[in-house]
């Protein structure tokens, strides 16, 4: 049990897709204009990952080595296709809203990246675990985006007006503010983590 | 489609919806090998050549074969594919009859097919309805704003080497923060109203 939750904190916090990593950075850029959408492309991203690291894994031993990239593609486009048409059928409204990305997943580097170096070694339970945890921890760097985006834009968390119309400041809904939100956050991420080493040294050298 | 509206359409493409600062395609090569502008160049040629070659391919692919056929729904799957194989040939080619550019594109050309301004603007062009010569155009001409986009941001970036930022600011964070003001100067373009 102790290995599974090990590798949910892997994708979730210590290897985080999006700050530690930064794999992925097309969708998280795009569509990030809310909370809502944030989440709705980080659970999208979440299920295909989950998915296709657990047919990478099964299918591991049957891919030759030469042309594993080209079978990689078709199995995530696949499941890609299925998660497109579903949000086509039942939730029009969102996919109207995350329009291209979600087809774009395909090309989506965290899913590359998490088939080519793990699933393509570990076994199908392990795999799985690695996908959810990752496609967790990208959740919640999309949420987290969408939520400064959104509140700084529009004044609003998950579509619930704070402050009245006045308050509003455009540019974090322009794509601008994608860049500017993302790498304000990103040196917020960095310097916690130097304060936390910067401690972790002291106590060493307190001992 | 007339040529003042295929020029328009080009127009569009470049500035008003720039792949990278309005519409954030291919942010991951951006942000990858505009560290000097030949890199950028280098790399934006090989974006367009395959963008221009895939819209062709990909268009002749849907309306003659995966449209009549009804199966529209593995347009996806069908594009990445022939994307893929497109990079693959490509790379052959250059590399058996033109040595040079060979040399010259060789490391970006396999991260191309995970570029997703290649299957984006083969989506596009089959979501808007474009014709054949509207797809083409549409593909070339969003590929010559990405290596515009491209080229801008490697000049400044080779400034930002002399700037002196606070520590947890250094390497990408800046990186964004000066690529979203170079976006404020794209937003620019979006209130143009052509027609």
């Amino acid at each position: 049990m102790n290995r599974y939750k090990s590798i949910l904190c892997n994708g979730l916090i210590t290897h985080n897709p999006t700050f530690v990593q930064l794999l992925g950075m097309c969708p998280t850029l795009a569509v990030t204009t809310s909370a809502i959408n944030g989440l709705a492309m980080g659970l999208s991203t979440m299920v295909v990952l989950m998915f296709s690291n657990l047919f990478i894994s099964l299918l591991r031993k049957f891919i030759p080595e030469q042309i594993r990239i080209a079978a990689y593609v078709v199995v995530i486009a696949g499941f890609v296709s299925a998660i497109d048409l579903l949000l086509q059928a039942f939730l029009p409204e969102l996919s109207g809203t995350l329009g291209l990305y979600i087809p774009l997943i395909v090309v989506n580097c965290i899913i590359f990246a998490r088939a080519e170096s793990f699933a393509s070694k570990n076994p199908p339970i392990d795999s799985m675990m690695d996908g959810i945890g990752m496609g967790f921890g990208f959740t919640l760097a999309l949420t987290l985006i969408g939520l400064c985006r959104e509140f700084l834009g529009n004044g609003s968390i998950f579509g619930i007006n704070l402050f009245g119309q006045s308050f509003s400041m455009l540019i974090f809904i322009m794509p601008a503010g994608a860049f500017l939100t993302l790498g304000f956050l990103l040196a917020a991420v960095r310097k916690i983590s130097f304060e936390k080493k910067q401690e972790s040294k002291d106590e060493g050298g307190a001992r | 489609m007339n040529v003042a509206s295929l020029l328009l359409l080009a127009f569009t493409a470049i500035v008003v919806e720039n792949f990278i600062f309005s519409q954030f395609y291919g942010i991951c090569p951006f942000l990858g090998v505009s560290n000097k502008p030949s890199t950028a160049f280098g790399m934006g040629m090989a974006v367009t050549c395959v963008i221009t070659l895939s819209s062709f391919l990909t268009w002749l692919l849907y309306h003659h074969i995966l449209d009549p056929l009804g199966i529209s729904y593995l347009s996806t799957i069908a594009f990445i594919v022939v994307i893929a194989a497109l990079v693959q040939l490509i790379e052959m080619f250059l590399k058996k009859y033109v040595p040079v550019l060979y040399e010259a594109l060789g490391i970006y050309l396999p991260l191309i097919t995970t570029n997703c301004a290649v299957l984006g603007s083969a989506l596009i062009n089959i979501q808007n309805g474009y014709n054949l010569m509207a797809s083409v155009v549409f593909g070339f001409s969003s590929a010559l704003g990405f290596t515009m986009a491209m080229l801008i941001f490697a000049g400044v970036r080779e400034r930002l080497v002399f700037a002196d930022p606070p520590k947890s600011f250094e390497g990408l964070p800046i990186l964004l923060v000066s690529a979203g003001l170079v976006a404020m100067a794209f937003a620019g373009f979006s209130g143009v109203n052509i027609g």
